[in-house]
């Protein structure tokens, strides 16, 4: 994912840098924009134990992986956190934590401290207790301010991650001015990417041009306020972009990510294209799943583009864009992604842009990630 | 983040506390790693940033590497640029 003013300086030179583990998919909160997949219930039987965890750990500092991020669901939620922290840190990894705050207790945040992590990374969706409450679907709010205080407390470096979208984007200057308070070292406002419930309720989430741009403004305003105090990174959603992100920069060149049920995949979205096989680090070493998977060598490259990427000058800039963008909104995973205005299928774009610009929008009812909101039998004969 | 700061012979740089100077085999390179990425750095770098403890001075550390790097005649001057430009990205304090 490109980030304005993210640094990220080191070519992998073919190694599997940054490591994502997805220790669980469960999680206590219902988020309308949940990146994890749609039937999320199916993989709670199939989660790694803590000694595969430990393996994968170790086989992926084999490969030259440096950053690690222990993400979900809620991460907290496993109650071995703290160990795989600890050997991790053994390892020599940069360890990052990724939660919602929900289960991080001042006991465990020592432990975690004792275990070495280096980092963590906090979301947070509004500046608005009531928005927030309802946007997660649980009384959250208090709870994630009052643990971003526990981590800074603590002496943790600290992300703040503020997912992006209509209903909270006319509040940048709250939120910026609430993290300022708290002292984080990072704050991340991203708008968010439409895969899985996010693309459920797109057409209620997608905010407008004007918004990006008032909020924006308010970005570049408070980071000549706040100095090097607080790093601030605004990312603006694909969808107004006229040329796709480089996602995960380029499939399989730095990004590993581990499903709960151990699957090895390029990135956290993949599951989403049909087709695909999805083989575990239950059955094979992480070394043949990055190096030789079919899977991991499907779009490595750009033996796989078609026009109008293949004779593009800049393919080597945003390697085609998202394939799970191109399979969900064309449905082919070979296709440019529609987010670049020379795609043929650039419409399908413009399309759900314009949608935000109807005077007479009746709202409809946002879908929160919960068991049973949607039927997802289809999924399971893939 | 116009201000730049110049450090004198007396100050004593040291590493932000979200920053991890590391030695890394797979790179066979010093990297520092933070929140959310990983820079792979030239010996030279490396080397400032090592002595970059809070304890060691500026004037210590520009002494120790002219020593390590006889053959750059201005490597002073490059030393205090580079603390000055590090110190701008926020991976050294004053």
């Amino acid at each position: 994912m490109a980030k304005d003013g993210s640094a990220v300086s080191l070519d992998g030179q073919g190694k599997p840098m940054w490591l994502v583990l997805e220790l669980t998919y469960r999680c206590p909160l219902k988020c309308v924009w949940c990146n994890n997949p749609l039937d999320f219930d199916q993989y709670g039987k199939k989660e790694l134990s803590t000694e595969e965890w430990k393996r994968v750990l170790r086989e992926g500092r084999e490969l030259g992986a440096l950053q690690l991020g222990f993400s979900g669901g809620e991460p907290m939620l496993r109650d071995d956190i703290e160990e795989l922290v600890a050997e991790a840190e053994r390892l020599g990894y940069y360890t990052n934590l990724i939660t919602s705050g929900v289960g991080l207790t001042p006991e465990r945040l020592k432990a975690l401290k004792q275990a070495g992590l280096k980092q963590i990374q906090l979301s947070l969706q509004s500046a608005n207790r009531d928005l927030t409450d309802e946007l997660v679907g649980a009384r959250a709010h208090d709870l994630k301010v009052h643990v971003a205080r526990m981590i800074k407390a603590e002496g943790f470096p600290m992300v703040l991650n503020v997912p992006i979208f209509r209903q909270n984007i006319d509040q940048v200057d709250e939120i910026l001015a609430l993290a300022e308070d708290i002292g984080v070292d990072y704050l991340e406002l991203a708008n968010i990417q439409y895969y899985n419930w996010a693309l459920l309720n797109r057409d209620e989430l997608l905010p407008t041009r004007e918004q990006i741009e008032r909020a924006e403004a308010a970005v570049n305003a408070a980071r000549q306020r706040s100095g090097q105090k607080m790093t601030i990174y605004f990312v603006i959603p694909d969808y107004y972009e006229t040329r796709p992100k480089a996602c995960m920069n380029g499939w399989g060149t730095i990004h590993l990510t581990i499903a709960p049920d151990g699957a090895a995949l390029p990135c956290q979205e993949v599951r989403v294209i049909e087709g695909l096989e999805f083989p575990t680090v239950r059955e094979h070493s992480l070394d043949w799943l990055w190096n030789d998977s079919p899977l991991f060598k499907k779009f490595r490259g750009d033996e796989w583009m078609k026009e109008p990427c293949r004779t593009c000058d800049e393919k080597e800039k945003d390697f085609g864009g998202c394939r799970c963008q191109a399979f969900l909104l064309t449905g082919d995973a070979t296709n440019t992604d529609p987010a670049c205005a020379k795609s043929p299928h650039h419409h399908v774009i413009e399309m759900a842009i314009s949608k935000t610009r109807q005077k007479h929008h009746e709202p409809r009812p946002l879908v929160r990630r919960q068991i049973g909101a949607v039927t997802t039998m289809f999924m399971a004969q893939k | 983040m116009s201000e730049h700061f110049h450090f004198q012979p007396e100050d004593r740089p040291r590493l932000d506390s979200k920053y991890l100077l590391r030695w890394e085999k797979s790179q066979d390179a010093y990297v520092l790693l933070y929140p959310e990425g990983v820079i792979k750095l030239n010996t030279t770098a490396a080397e400032i940033l090592k002595r970059c403890t809070g304890e060691a001075t500026a004037a210590n550390i520009a002494t120790e590497l002219k020593a390590l790097f006889v053959y750059n005649a201005d490597i002073e001057n490059s030393i205090y640029k580079f603390l000055e430009i590090t110190h701008g990205k926020g991976w050294i304090r004053s």
